[in-house]
């Protein structure tokens, strides 16, 4: 239960991020895209607040030999830099630029955003299941060869 | 520049960072976004609450904001259906393909110093900047 409720608090802590610094505006991540436009440079200094943070959090964690909710800390682990990656990767790019909504913003702004809000989520969540669609064929495929 | 706003960025940063650090210290867990749902399509046993958890407080934390007299940014989408959907589709598949997204591999990998994830950033950040520059400059032009 206690797990629920920090996953519960982080995610409260993560949208207030993302709506103070305005993230949930897909024209403002866009206007970061834009370089040969009208530049706003807002998105940048976003990752500046947050990586260090981040990173100081991950660094005092080192001294826990486990979280405090759970039995054991699950520090990703792949570490090649493969097709796979890259070819995501690239897919995402290319689809943030479109819109200007990567997947957290879009669910943020997805009870205060208009109808094109539940749209792309909608359309995110199929491409992530047809990931598993074809993730699942691929994976028969090897077990047969 | 007109619509930079450095300050709002640095505190809403700052914020996702603590997020991040909360959910790693208390959970175990890394705050990626794409991950974090797209595990929930097919979630192992017992693996499900937390996320839910974390999704209704990311979805909540907009409309709480706004209802305790927070300043509410606009919300503009802009593009066609075709576009939104296109867009849609290829977030959602890239990001289970490669791993991670914004949160996952540009916030959460970079403070791990992740070889991964800084390939990772770097690719989609400059597919983004080229998406936009044909969306804007080429077909828009």
């Amino acid at each position: 239960m206690a797990r629920v409720l920090v996953a519960l608090a982080a995610g409260l802590i993560f949208g207030l991020g993302l709506t103070v610094s305005q993230m949930i505006n897909p024209a403002k991540v866009l206007g970061f895209l834009d370089l040969f436009g009208d530049w706003d440079p807002s998105l940048a200094l976003v990752m500046a607040g947050a990586i260090p943070v981040a990173a100081l959090g991950y660094r005092l964690a080192r001294g826990s030999r486990a979280p405090l909710f759970a039995d054991a800390y699950a520090a990703p682990t792949q570490s090649a830099i493969d097709r796979r990656l890259v070819a995501g990767a690239i897919l995402f790019g290319v689809g943030w630029g479109l819109v200007g909504y990567c997947p957290g913003p879009a669910l943020a702004s997805l009870a205060v955003g208009p109808w094109q809000t539940a749209l792309f989520v909608a359309a995110m969540l199929l491409g992530m299941a047809g990931f598993r669609a074809v993730q699942s064929v691929g994976t028969r495929r090897l077990k047969q060869a | 520049m007109d619509h930079f706003t450095p300050l709002s960025a640095l505190i809403g940063g700052v914020l996702i960072g603590l997020a991040a650090a909360t959910l790693w210290r208390g959970t175990g867990r890394i705050a990626g976004i794409s991950g974090i749902v797209g595990s929930l399509l097919s979630p192992a046993p017992g693996d499900g609450g937390w996320r839910i958890a974390f999704l209704a407080g990311l979805i909540a934390a907009p409309p709480l904001y706004r209802a305790a007299g927070g300043a509410m940014p606009e919300i503009a989408v802009s593009g066609s259906v075709a576009l939104v959907i296109a867009g849609g589709l290829l977030v959602g598949f890239g990001t289970r393909l490669g791993g991670g997204c914004t949160s996952g591999h540009g916030v959460c990998g970079l403070a791990r110093l992740a070889p991964r994830s800084i390939a990772a950033t770097l690719l989609f950040m400059a597919c983004g900047f080229a998406s936009v520059f044909v969306v804007r400059h080429v077909v828009g032009a």
